[in-house]
This record gives C-alpha cells, sequence and structure tokens, in this order.
C-alpha cells in the first residue's frame, strides 16, 4: 500500500459553526494504482488532498485513525521531516489551475530545478538533465525550459506542471483536476501524456486524480471513488463501478450523464443540492435527496459496507440494490425523493 | 551564472530608468551628483572652512558669485562652491544609507507581516502604526539631540521613521502575493516559510521594493534638510541643509541670495530626481499609468 487513509476528519472551525468538510474518509491506494475521485464541487474533494499534503490552514482539525504513506505516519511526522521528506520526494501535486501554479517570475527550467534542489543534492547539470529528459516526456522543447510562464501557452504550462511533479520519482502524484479549463484536444493530449509517462518511468507512480469529469476519471482510473457532501459513498474498480453501482447517489449520477451507446436517453438530474457542511446530519448525507429513503436512512450513519473485495458502499439499503437500479432509469422516481417536492 | 544574473539585474533596471524621459532626467541628474560626491576632495578648490581673502587682501565676506568665486562666499568668507561639494557628499551618504536601511526594514516588516498573519502580523502593523503616529520632524529633532548631532545618530534617527510607509504598502502588496496559487504550488514542493518569503513573493514585488527606495532616499533627504535647518545636524559634516542653518543664523538671508539660491536648488534637484525614477519604476508596477 503506498496510501492507507482510515476515518479522515477534517473540520473547519467558523464562525457559524464547525464545518465538515472531510467527515471520515477512508482511502487505500496501491503501488502503480490510478484512482480517481469524483464529486459535485464542494463535496471535500479538495480539502481531502489538501488535507493529506497538509495545505489545510493550521486552524483546520484533522484527525484520522490511520493515515499511513509507505507505511510511515504522516499525521503526527513533525513539520520539518513531512516537509523535507515526503513532500515531493514521496507525494506530489500537480495543482487545481496548473495555469496559475508557476511564478511569473522565474524561468520554468529554473521552478523545476528548485524542487529538485529543495530535496536533493544533485548538482546543476543533473538537475538540467532530469528537467530536460521530463520536458521530453511531457512533449515539451527542452528550449522551453529557459523561458517564463508567461510564454507558454495553458497546454504548456499544465505539461509543465506534470513535468515537475515527477522530478523526483514520487510514489504518489496527486492531480487535482489536471484538466480543468483546457479544451478537449488539449484534454486529450494530456491524459495521453499522463499514460505515456507511466509506462516510459521505470517506477511508475500512483495516481490520486480528482476532478468532477466523470469521462475523465473513467478514461484514467484503475479504481474510483464517489465523494459526496465530505463523505465517500462508493468506492470500487472502475468498470465494476460504472457496471454495478451500488449507492443510489452512483446511480443517479450514472443518469445525468450522456452516453456514447445511447444517445437519445434522456439525462436525469438528481434533483435539490448537497448538504450545508455545517449541518450536523446524523444519518446519511444524500438520504434528502435519495429517492429510496427510510426512515432508518436519517438515524444511523450507514457503515462503509464491503459489497464485495474492493467494492465498498456507505449505504444501509445495499440488500434493494437490483430494484434501486431498476427503477433508477425512470425519471419519476427521482421527482418522488423529498427535496424535489 | 550568478554574476550575469546579476548583470542581467542591473540592465534590466538601467532599461527601465532611462525608458522615461523624466526618468532619464533624474538619472543623470543623480549620476552627476553622485560624481560629485565621490570626488569631492579632488574638485574642491578649497577648504570648506577656510576664510577666503581677495586679491587685495581684503576678507572675502558675502561675495556674490563672480570668476573668482564661482557661487559666492558666505559670510565668513568661505567658498560656498567648495561647501556645497563637500554637502553633497554628506546628503548624499545620508540619503543613501538612511534610504537603503529604511526599505530594508519596511520591506521586512511588511513580508512577515503579511506571511505569517494573525498575532505576528497584528503586533508588528501595530508597531507601525505607532511610528505612524509619531509626527516626522520633531520625533527626528527629539531623537538626534538625545542621541547626539553626529551623522550616523541622524541616520538612525530618519531610519527610525522613513521605513513606515514602506511597511504598510510592502504589506498590502505581499497579501495579495500571498494568496496566488503559485505560492501553494512552492508549498507544496516543499519550500519553507522563508524561502517562500524571500524566494517566491519578494521578487514578484521587486519593482515596488525598487520604487520605495528612491522615495525612502528622498524622504531622507528632505528628513535631514529640515534637521539641519532647525541646527541639528552634525557640525563636522555640512549638509545643504546645514548650510541653510548657518546662512539662517548670520541673519544674511535677505541680502545673499546667492547663499540661499544654490542649497535650495540642489535640494530640489535631487528629490524631485528622486521622485522622476520612481515614476518609472511605478509605470512598471502599475502599466496603467503609461496610458496617461
Amino acid at each position: 500500500m503506498i496510501l492507507e487513509i482510515e476515518n479522515l476528519k477534517t473540520y473547519y472551525q467558523t464562525e457559524k459553526g464547525v464545518v465538515k468538510a472531510n467527515d471520515g474518509i477512508s482511502l487505500s491506494i496501491k503501488e502503480n494504482e490510478v484512482v480517481g475521485l469524483a464529486g459535485e464541487s464542494g463535496c471535500g474533494k479538495s480539502t481531502l488532498i489538501r488535507t493529506i499534503i497538509r495545505l489545510v490552514p493550521k486552524s483546520a482539525q484533522v484527525t484520522a485513525d490511520k493515515m499511513k504513506f509507505n507505511g510511515q505516519d504522516i499525521l503526527s511526522m513533525p513539520e520539518k521531516d513531512f516537509r523535507e521528506k515526503i513532500l515531493w520526494q514521496g507525494i506530489s501535486l500537480v495543482p487545481q489551475s496548473a495555469m496559475n501554479a508557476l511564478n511569473p517570475v522565474y524561468r520554468v527550467g529554473e521552478q523545476c530545478i528548485e524542487a529538485i534542489n529543495a530535496h536533493t543534492e544533485y548538482d546543476k547539470a543533473e538537475c538540467e538533465k532530469i528537467v530536460k529528459r521530463l520536458f521530453d516526456a511531457v512533449g515539451l522543447q527542452a528550449g522551453m525550459m529557459k523561458a517564463y510562464p508567461h510564454e507558454f501557452s495553458g497546454g504548456m504550462r499544465q505539461r509543465a506542471m506534470i513535468a515537475m511533479s515527477l522530478v523526483l520519482n514520487p510514489a504518489l502524484v496527486i492531480m487535482d483536476e489536471p484538466t480543468t479549463g483546457l479544451d478537449v484536444l488539449v484534454q486529450e493530449r494530456i491524459l495521453r501524456n499522463i499514460k505515456e509517462i507511466r509506462q516510459k518511468a521505470k517506477s511508475a507512480a500512483s495516481i490520486l486524480l480528482i476532478t468532477h469529469d466523470i469521462s475523465v476519471i473513467a478514461e484514467m482510473s484503475d479504481r474510483i471513488g464517489i465523494m459526496y457532501a465530505g463523505r465517500l459513498m462508493e468506492s470500487a474498480e472502475s468498470m465494476e463501478l460504472f457496471n454495478e453501482p451500488y449507492h443510489p447517489y452512483t446511480l443517479g449520477l450514472k443518469n445525468a450523464f450522456p452516453s456514447i451507446k445511447a444517445i437519445d436517453r434522456e439525462l436525469i438530474s438528481i434533483p435539490g443540492s448537497p448538504p450545508n457542511l455545517i449541518e450536523d446530519i446524523p444519518g446519511c448525507v444524500f438520504a434528502f435527496r435519495c429517492p429510496f429513503v427510510i426512515a432508518e436512512c436519517e438515524k444511523t450513519r450507514p457503515p462503509d459496507l464491503e459489497v464485495r473485495p474492493g467494492h465498498v458502499v456507505h449505504c444501509i439499503r445495499t440488500d434493494h440494490v437490483e430494484e434501486f437500479r431498476k427503477l433508477a432509469g425512470d425519471k419519476k422516481t427521482w421527482q418522488s425523493s423529498r427535496s424535489a417536492t | 551564472m550568478k554574476l550575469e544574473s546579476i548583470k542581467d539585474f542591473f540592465v534590466t533596471q538601467v532599461g527601465i530608468i532611462t525608458s522615461n524621459r523624466f526618468g532619464k532626467f533624474g538619472a543623470s541628474i543623480i549620476l552627476f551628483f553622485g560624481v560629485v560626491a565621490l570626488l569631492a576632495p579632488w574638485i574642491a578648490p578649497h577648504d570648506l572652512w577656510e576664510s577666503l581673502r581677495d586679491s587685495n587682501g581684503k576678507l572675502a565676506m558675502l561675495r556674490p558669485p563672480s570668476l573668482e568665486f564661482p557661487l559666492g562666499t558666505t559670510a565668513m568668507g568661505r567658498d560656498i562652491l567648495s561647501q556645497m561639494i563637500f554637502a553633497t557628499r554628506t546628503t548624499f551618504l545620508i540619503g543613501l544609507v538612511s534610504g537603503l536601511i529604511s526599505i530594508v526594514i519596511g520591506a521586512n516588516i511588511g513580508l512577515l507581516s503579511a506571511f505569517y498573519g494573525g498575532k505576528i502580523d497584528e503586533i508588528l502593523m501595530r508597531f507601525t502604526d505607532i511610528v505612524y503616529g509619531m509626527p516626522f520632524l520633531p520625533f527626528l529633532i527629539v531623537l538626534i539631540s538625545l542621541f547626539g548631532r553626529n551623522i550616523w545618530f541622524v541616520i538612525i534617527a530618519i531610519c527610525c521613521i522613513v521605513w513606515r510607509t514602506s511597511a504598510r504598502v510592502v504589506r498590502s502588496q505581499a497579501l495579495a502575493i500571498r494568496q496566488r496559487q503559485f505560492i501553494m504550488a512552492a508549498r507544496a514542493r516543499g519550500c519553507s516559510n522563508l524561502r517562500i518569503i524571500y524566494g517566491h513573493i519578494m521578487p514578484n514585488i521587486l519593482p515596488l521594493l525598487l520604487l520605495y527606495t528612491s522615495f525612502n532616499i528622498a524622504w531622507s533627504v528632505l528628513a535631514e534638510a529640515g534637521a539641519s535647518f532647525l541646527g541639528f545636524s552634525d557640525p563636522d559634516n555640512l549638509t545643504w541643509g546645514g548650510m541653510l542653518y548657518n546662512l539662517w543664523i548670520s541673519g544674511k538671508i535677505r541680502t545673499a541670495w546667492w547663499w540661499f539660491a544654490w542649497p535650495s536648488i540642489c535640494i530640489i534637484l535631487l528629490v524631485s530626481s528622486l521622485v522622476f525614477i520612481s515614476r518609472a519604476y511605478e509605470e512598471v508596477a502599475n502599466p496603467r499609468l503609461k496610458q496617461r
């Protein structure tokens, strides 16, 4: 296991109350695996990765039963050790909107070299060799190392950020919406790039991919997690999740997404909106929008149920899944939920 | 590489200053004063405290500008040209040193307070507010009379006050830069706090720092002139303000226009040159100014 997280909670203290941005998330990533996390805006995806690499503000309360990277406990690790030994060497980040993630006053190559210098003692020639090789891998000319970020196009900056994330051969690369804001052609090229680099590199990194674009996740990931309101609703192997979803929310998401095979199919959206994370919800966070809700759903928090090896569902009614799958394709089912009326 | 980038830096700075007509003017004036300041002992025709006699052997008191005394003489028969040359040196030294020290203090206080926020911000900024509450000249006078009339104490006293504006401006800029995405990216890369402050935030506000460096120098020159005119200066190191003070106590301010004119013109020239240079930097920091 590269990354093991159990029952991770990140709470933000605000004037109005405690915002439970991550409320009991368990997630693990194996060697060489691409894990995709999908969810609506504000469901805690970004908070999750910020918690992992300690970019949450100091006021945030982070607790977890277990948070290990390569067997090392990264929750209690001293700040300095974490910064010097884990960050970038172990876990690197391709930040959201890589467009703005490059410092405008430094040459792009310099910034990549800074990342190497901050953690190792390679000399300048070696650093340049590493960066050159990675620039080549992401399809940027070596000469562009001397350019400033404003001379790059959006796609090029994105690729430079991906190159930068790989300079120290990290075991885990976290990609926070790596294709947001790019047109589909560039998106496709970047996704292909990521795949190619993984094939080329000797020690292929695991990837944690975060996006709200399900098609990107479907294309890239071995395993997929679906997040909602700070909780992980369902996680399974990619194909399994798309073919045999258990959670009503996943079923709803599937409906809301166009399919190439069935072009005429009407898209059904889930009525309502996610709950405010300040609210104290004792039961299931999706209950208010769920068409299959029963009284029990609102009382107790559902356990993370492993319906099949590697397929975890955050729902108490998994035994009725056959019936759900049948009904979920019907628009009326969704309109019957309380949030619709 | 290091040397090259330093050279690069200066080439860019010269480019910024000379791209603007006023900047060019300011730079040449300052260059002129700088050369005069450097070469003072060699180009001054007389000792600055020497009472001169004319060809008839008479004490050359209050002579207007002439061939013999190009800028005139003082009531004690001292050559104003020589006094001006030496005063340039002292004024330049005080202005430059206190300008630079005060920008270092101001920039650091601004950067630290913006970066760390919270209590540190509160303490540093309230301290800045307190310094803001101090009236400039009276405080200077108190400090100088407390420390003694020595050129270095004058410099320290000026620094104690002049940094305040730069601290506030640097803080506000740094606050904006700190929120930018690339700072978070740098942190994710494992950069330490100091590296982020001085390696990532500071280079982004460099034009502003240079702008305020020249402002601070100008302010220091003015402050020094004001204090000297009131008699609070080092008696051994004559400055332009000190010359005006000597004129004032001689009581000849109504008759000896030349004694009054040269130091005043030079103060105005130096300060406005510095302001012109800061304008050239301001256009880089805020390109919209160019369109006006």
